[in-house]
């Protein structure tokens, strides 16, 4: 199984990867910058009040999050398409140009929410300044860009799929990613029923986090452990078919959760309660998935000496990728899987609905599922591009995973806490009036858990300095295998 | 060699998982058709007869809006009264009323209302939940707020509060001036007051029911 994926110099995809990645870092930057503002805001309401208000700061940190992780995606796809399909991504030009097409529309998106911020009540604000609707606020003209962008990537990857060897993992991106690019559409279209609004609007946010992004990573961690520690290929890919089975199984119609109060009929709490229960089934599957491959690819190793594998005495060949890996998989179990679960039974969502608990398990679903095997994702591709053969740990990369992933478990249960007193204080007790909210806001408990929000959140962007220290500087750092 | 087994065999996964996400994606598509049929807006017929609709049109500003206990359904629901005076009038034909609504609609989408509050339960956790927010004590009669505002009527007092919301200042967090005009207010205020007519299977639950209980007070 020799994969060329220590090399990726001369291949233009895997050129155009780095693009990616390097632009959705430094929205990454930009994500924790900006939520940093809105948590100050919650300590202190006085906080850049009338200049860059919550409404501005909160927009521009989801919209972040949301568009440095589809840049990393399509950057991980660039990156894996030429090992698995053993030739170059076909259309890379037009990939390249349509890359900075994407930069630009992103900037300027930027510029407007923070210059322009409102706009009138009138159709020309929703094309040319934001739609108002959380995660896909972007423009409509924007929204076009993205759909011809996200249609040349379809592209590109469908032509290199079909010209080459299509792998297993390959196959299941293809048919993910054209499902992952429709659904935007759902997304794109006003309407005075803000019933029907919400209803597509989880279309697209639903069916993205809890179906097409989830079947996305369950194919990317199939190509870090044959990469990274050398698992076999077949028994990989048949976890990862199943693991779309148990997804799209639970997940498509696990929607219903999000359909208990927003004017749809009482059938959803059943379907919801039902398939959304199953949601966390493949996530401990893909937990145990990466922990028995790395416990027998290490037990390999040690009965059989280097064997099967590409370098003698190691079983991992890309240290800081793959501490990102299998915490992805357990982050993904604990966020998604867990503290999904926690709420996601109408009994419990009719108090914790729209409270400090769901942004409890936004925060580490989002963190543990995606932004975790992405970070291992560019540390794959750092690892190309300096053509090292075994990539290892340094003390920034160590600093980075611990005080990033520390401050956002950290951030998590404060959010649980505070989402906590709000559901007894502000729901059960006062009935979610504007009063009984404040009261909640209020309670000793609540504001101790903002302040510890925020003290977790610069952990978490120290941690991230850390990152990028490491992330310029370990390509020429002598400790590695080359 | 032994016979290999159908379990551990990819294609026949893949087969699998290419009928489940058929089969969940059919049953989703079906009861999308179900649903928008019954959350489609009814008309100003439907309100004239007495028709309930999970989602009423937008000639609902033209009534009353109670929220109330159901032992039917074991929770509350919106119910729709009658007349009631909103700006000074009870006689909204379905197309003003629609074009309020629009207004406010946009207005609600354009002015980021759901970066800071939530709307039907969904959006940030900044600011109260505004499903019910039409109905909440605080706007009533019994309320502070139309003292506040110097105004005689709810919606009025809305409308105020939503052009100038930092000059009202309830708490230390307070809502920034958004530059909303008289207009796009009263838009709003419709557009509230038809998401309180909606029917949300009982969310949030006890609204306005229990007052002061916190801390034994
Ligand atoms: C930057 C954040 C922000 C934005 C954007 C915002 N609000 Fe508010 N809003 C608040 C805060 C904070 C309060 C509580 C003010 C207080 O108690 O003093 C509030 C209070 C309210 C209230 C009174 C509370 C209640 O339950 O009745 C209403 C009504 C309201 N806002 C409507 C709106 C509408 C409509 C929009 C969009 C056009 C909007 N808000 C946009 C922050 C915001
Ligand atoms: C990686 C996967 C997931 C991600 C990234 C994710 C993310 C999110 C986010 C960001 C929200 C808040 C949406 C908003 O702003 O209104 C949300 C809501 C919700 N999620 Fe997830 N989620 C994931 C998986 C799951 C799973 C597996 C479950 C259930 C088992 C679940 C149950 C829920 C429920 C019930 C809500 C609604 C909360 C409310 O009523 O306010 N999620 N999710
Ligand atoms: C510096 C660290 C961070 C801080 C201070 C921070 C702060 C915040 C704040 C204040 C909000 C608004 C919540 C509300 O409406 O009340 C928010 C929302 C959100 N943040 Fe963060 N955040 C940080 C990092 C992250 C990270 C790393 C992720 C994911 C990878 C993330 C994902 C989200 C999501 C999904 C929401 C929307 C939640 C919802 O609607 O339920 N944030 N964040
Ligand atoms: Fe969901």
């Amino acid at each position: 199984m020799a994969s060329n994926h220590l090399t990726g110099i001369g291949s233009e995809s895997k050129q155009l990867a780095t693009w990616y990645f390097t632009f959705a870092i430094i929205l990454f930057g930009a994500q924790l910058l900006f939520g940093l503002v809105a948590a100050i805001q919650y300590v202190m309401p006085g906080f850049l009040f009338e200049l860059l208000d919550f409404s501005v700061a909160r927009m521009i940190h989801i919209n972040a999050l949301v568009v440095w992780m589809v840049f990393a995606m399509f950057g991980s796809v660039y990156w894996l398409l030429p090992d698995e399909t053993g030739i170059e991504t076909v259309g890379i030009k037009i990939g390249k140009l349509l890359y900075w097409v994407f930069v630009a529309a992103i900037v300027v998106v930027v510029l407007v929410y923070l210059i322009v911020q409102v706009g009138p009540a009138d159709e020309m604000s929703i094309w040319f300044i934001h739609e108002g609707r959380e995660y896909i606020e972007a423009p409509r003209w924007a929204d076009w860009g993205i759909v011809v962008v996200a249609l040349g990537f379809v592209a590109n990857l469908f032509m290199t799929g079909i010209k080459g060897k299509q792998t297993g993992i390959v196959t299941v991106l293809m048919a993910d990613m054209l499902a992952f690019a429709g659904l935007y559409l759902a997304g794109m279209f006003f309407t005075d029923n803000i019933s029907v609004d919400q209803y597509w609007w989880w279309w697209v946010i639903h069916l993205w986090v809890e179906a097409t992004w989830e079947v996305f990573v369950g194919a990317l961690a199939a190509y870090a452990l044959i990469t990274i520690i050398g698992a076999k290929r077949q028994v990989v890919e048949m976890w990862l078919w199943i693991e779309v089975a148990m997804l799209f199984g639970s997940g498509i119609l696990g929607m219903g959760h999000h359909y208990f109060w927003i004017g749809t009929p009482e059938y959803w709490w059943e379907i919801g309660a039902l398939f959304s229960a199953l949601e966390p089934l493949p996530l401990v599957a893909m937990f145990i998935h990466v922990l028995y491959d790395w416990g027998k690819e290490t037990g390999l190793q040690m009965a059989e000496g280097a064997e099967g594998h590409a370098i003698a005495g190691h079983t991992i060949t890309n240290k800081p990728a793959f501490t990102w890996i299998v915490l992805n998989a357990f982050g993904n179990f604990l966020g998604a899987g867990i503290w999904g679960f926690f709420h996601t039974l109408p009994q419990v969502n009719l108090y914790t609905h729209g409270t400090q608990f769901t942004s409890a398990h936004g925060h580490l679903a989002f963190f543990g599922a995606y932004a975790t095997i992405l970070i291992g994702m560019m540390y794959l591709a750092i690892q190309g591009t300096n053509g090292i053969k075994v990539l290892k740990h340094t003390k920034s990369s160590i600093a980075g995973i611990w005080m990033i992933a520390g401050g956002v478990m950290g951030m998590g249960i404060a959010l649980t806490i505070a989402g906590y007193v709000q559901v007894l204080v502000s729901r059960a007790q006062m009935g979610a009036t504007w009063a009984g909210y404040f009261d909640g806001q209020s309670g000793m408990w609540f504001s101790q858990a903002m302040d510890w929000r925020l003290i977790m959140g610069v952990v978490t962007f120290l941690g991230f300095a850390f990152l990028i220290k490491d992330f310029l500087s370990t390509g020429k750092n002598p400790v590695h295998e080359r | 060699m032994a016979k290999k087994s159908v379990w551990s065999d990819n294609r026949f996964w893949q087969r699998s998982a290419a009928w489940v996400t058929g089969f969940a994606s059919i049953l989703l598509i079906w009861l999308t058709f179900d649903t928008s049929v019954q959350i489609a807006m009814g008309t100003d017929a439907d309100l004239q007869n007495g028709v309930t609709k999970r989602v009423p049109g937008p000639t609902v500003i033209n009534y009353k809006i109670t929220y109330e206990m159901s032992t039917a359904r074991g929770h509350e629901v919106p119910v729709i009264g009658e007349k009631e005076l909103f700006f000074g009038r009870d006689d909204y034909s379905e197309e003003e009323a629609g074009a309020l609504l629009h207004l406010g609609k946009l207005g609600s989408q354009t002015k980021n209302c759901m970066n800071c509050h939530t709307l039907l339960g969904n959006g940030a956790y900044y600011a109260p939940d505004l499903t019910k927010a039409w109905l909440d004590p605080a706007w009533g009669p019994e309320g502070s707020m139309q003292a506040m505002t110097g105004k005689e009527t709810k919606e009025e007092a809305m409308a105020e509060f939503l052009q100038h919301p930092s000059t009202y200042p309830t708490h230390a967090r307070m809502m920034p001036n958004l530059g909303i005009t008289a207009e796009e207010a009263k838009g709003l205020v419709a557009f509230l007051k038809h998401m309180s007519s909606i029917d949300t299977n009982g969310f949030p639950r006890n609204f306005g029911k229990i007052k002061g209980a916190v801390h034994g007070k």
